[in-house]
């Protein structure tokens, strides 16, 4: 088929090449500025300046939180798919709409609202206080608005999987005398695993990459609660242009293969489930 | 990596589960289940939510009006607008061609074209921002050419339009994407085959079987488009009046600790979150429809 040059269908040439057009002015040429700008340093330069020790406790902040945040969702946002699938509940249909909030809520919305909320001051940060539990402006912080950015991709992931079993392979498990926990444990959870994979993985680039919603709540507070994106802000506030692009280098290659597992746990999931999607 | 914004028409299955013995689980564990999965829920999504109107409201409404017509707030909002209105159909006519040049035809490189595609969604929003300071800032490949025919991108309403398509780019393509292939080309190619030109074949053949997936991306690249912070931020310089955007707005009073006034125009925004929620909502109930009429 590829070798084809006659097509049924118009408009080949037209669509490919405005496709490819558009891709390498809007996205592929800037990005490779960030490239060309960073291979003007020298390779020592270079990991000089993406290992100081303020960047190291940054990209140790941003992955650990991130992965934290990544992995209660999937607990979380595992339970609650299961709940708005199986479950019928009063106020089913407002929840499963709302789920989507953090993809239409903007960022620097949600941030000043949960800072708000876990202020010293605030409704949930005033509760804490006496039991000397700190949220707004520490890790901690970092941590709550990246778990309320990353939800809806575990539930979002796992949801239509779950929709789309079958009773009857959990219905066989049982009249061959499973319980119910057993039933999950090697029925239904090896199906859901690459679906849940990926909603973790797709939570984890998400979060990673986060800025808006994290800056307000997090008090930026060098080798505390400083993020990777926001030291590649403040070397840009000090027109440091080469150590900005340097950091967002290692983000990008960060980024890039973290993109190839989820396309890689994208496939697995069609496979496992029989799903094209 | 648009896996989790894609429209999703599935019934409600609840009852097939919870009718049959062998799939149900025990009533304590149900109802737990439910009540810790909407603590989780209450917490971290809808008190965020409530915060916003009771902190916008909590001075009262005159203020929260004055917050709102103010001339910065006002030409803010102009902005946001501006930006969603050329951001919008730049990315639903790429994502159209996309579709159609990716699910309509075999070539070479689909795969890494569509891999390709995503990027923009696992770049950091800062480092899209930074990549056009690098090409048309005062010291990237374009900067001394711009300056001298003094032409303003970065600080400027271009920049801001700019890094807006980037972080919106995906959107729309990758919601069509997998909607146009599962709906193969027979139908497409029926049509040529009795006459039809490629222009009337997508208007009459293929829109009609995409309409709720397209209108689906365009809400979300809008409010996307509409809500974007990391991005615009580092390429519009906070000039009041001239380059801020609603975020940037919020951000900007809420830093000169005018919490109220950055409430309320938060409280813009949030609404326009409700709105495109709902509206996804709707036409997720209008795409289920037609699934079960099939």
């Amino acid at each position: 088929m590829s070798r084809r040059t006659f097509h049924v269908l118009p408009g080949f040439n037209l669509t490919l090449g405005y496709t490819l057009f558009y891709l390498c002015i809007i996205v592929l040429i800037p990005l490779s500025a960030v490239f060309l700008k960073t291979s003007q340093l020298g390779l020592s330069q270079f990991w000089d300046v993406v290992t100081t020790p303020r960047v190291i406790a940054s990209y140790k902040l941003s992955f650990g939180a991130s992965l934290l945040a990544a992995a209660i969702n999937a607990v979380f946002g595992l339970g609650l798919a299961w709940a708005l699938v199986r479950y019928s509940f009063p106020g089913k249909k407002l929840v499963d709409a709302l789920i989507d909030l953090p993809f239409a809520l903007p960022t620097a919305v949600a941030g000043i609202a949960l800072t708000a909320l876990y202020a010293p001051n605030g409704w949930l940060g005033s509760a804490l206080e006496p039991l000397g539990i700190k949220v707004a402006f520490t890790p901690l912080g970092v941590l709550v608005s990246l778990v309320f950015i990353g939800l809806p991709f575990v539930v979002r992931t796992v949801q239509p999987i779950l929709e789309d079993l079958d009773t009857e392979l959990e219905e066989a498990a049982a009249s061959l005398g499973a319980r119910r926990w057993q039933t999950f444990r090697h029925v239904t959870l090896p199906i859901l695993l690459p679906a849940l994979l990926t909603g973790f993985a797709l939570a984890f680039a998400r979060a990673v990459g986060e800025y808006g919603s994290v800056i307000f709540i997090a008090g930026n507070i060098p080798m505390v609660s400083e993020i990777t994106p926001l030291m590649i802000i403040t070397k840009l506030e000090q027109y440091d242009y080469t150590g900005a692009t340097a950091i967002a280098v290692v983000m990008l290659l960060f980024s890039f293969v973290l993109l190839l597992a989820i396309n890689g746990l994208q496939a697995w999931t069609e496979k496992a489930t029989g799903r094209n999607r | 990596m648009a896996g989790a914004t894609t429209l999703h028409a599935g019934g409600d299955v609840a009852a097939r589960f919870e009718n049959r013995a062998a799939t149900r689980e025990p009533a304590w564990f149900k109802w737990t289940l439910i009540t810790v999965s909407l603590a989780f829920f209450t917490l971290f999504l809808l008190m965020p939510l409530i915060a916003v109107f009771v902190e916008a409201l909590r001075k009262g409404w005159d203020t929260y009006l004055a917050a709102l017509i103010e001339p910065d707030a006002v030409s803010a909002i102009k902005l946001t607008l501006i930006a969603a209105v050329i951001a919008v159909p730049l990315n639903l006519t790429f994502g159209v061609a996309a579709a159609w040049a990716i699910t309509k035809f075999n070539f070479r490189g689909k795969h890494l074209l569509i891999t390709l595609i995503d990027l923009p969604f696992s770049v950091s929003p800062v480092v899209a921002g930074l990549i056009y300071v690098l090409v048309f800032g005062a010291q990237g490949w374009f900067g001394p050419w711009l300056q001298g025919h003094d032409v303003k991108i970065i600080f400027a309403v271009p920049g801001i339009v700019l890094a807006t398509i980037f972080v919106t780019f995906p959107f729309i393509a990758r919601e069509l994407i997998p909607l146009m292939q599962a709906q193969g080309k027979e139908e497409e190619e029926a049509a040529v085959v009795l006459g039809a030109n490629g222009w009337q074949t997508f208007w009459y053949v293929t829109l009609p079987n995409i309409k709720w997936g397209l209108l689906y991306g365009v809400i979300l690249c809008n409010a996307r488009a509409m809500g974007e912070f990391g991005a615009v931020s580092v390429v519009s310089g906070h000039i009041r009046g001239l380059t801020n955007t609603m975020p940037l707005h919020v951000e900007i009073l809420y830093n000169e600790y005018q919490f109220a006034a950055a409430f309320a125009v938060a409280s813009l925004l949030a609404l326009l979150a409700l709105v495109t929620l709902g509206i996804k909502t709707w036409v997720e109930r209008q795409a289920s429809k037609v699934k079960e009429e099939e």
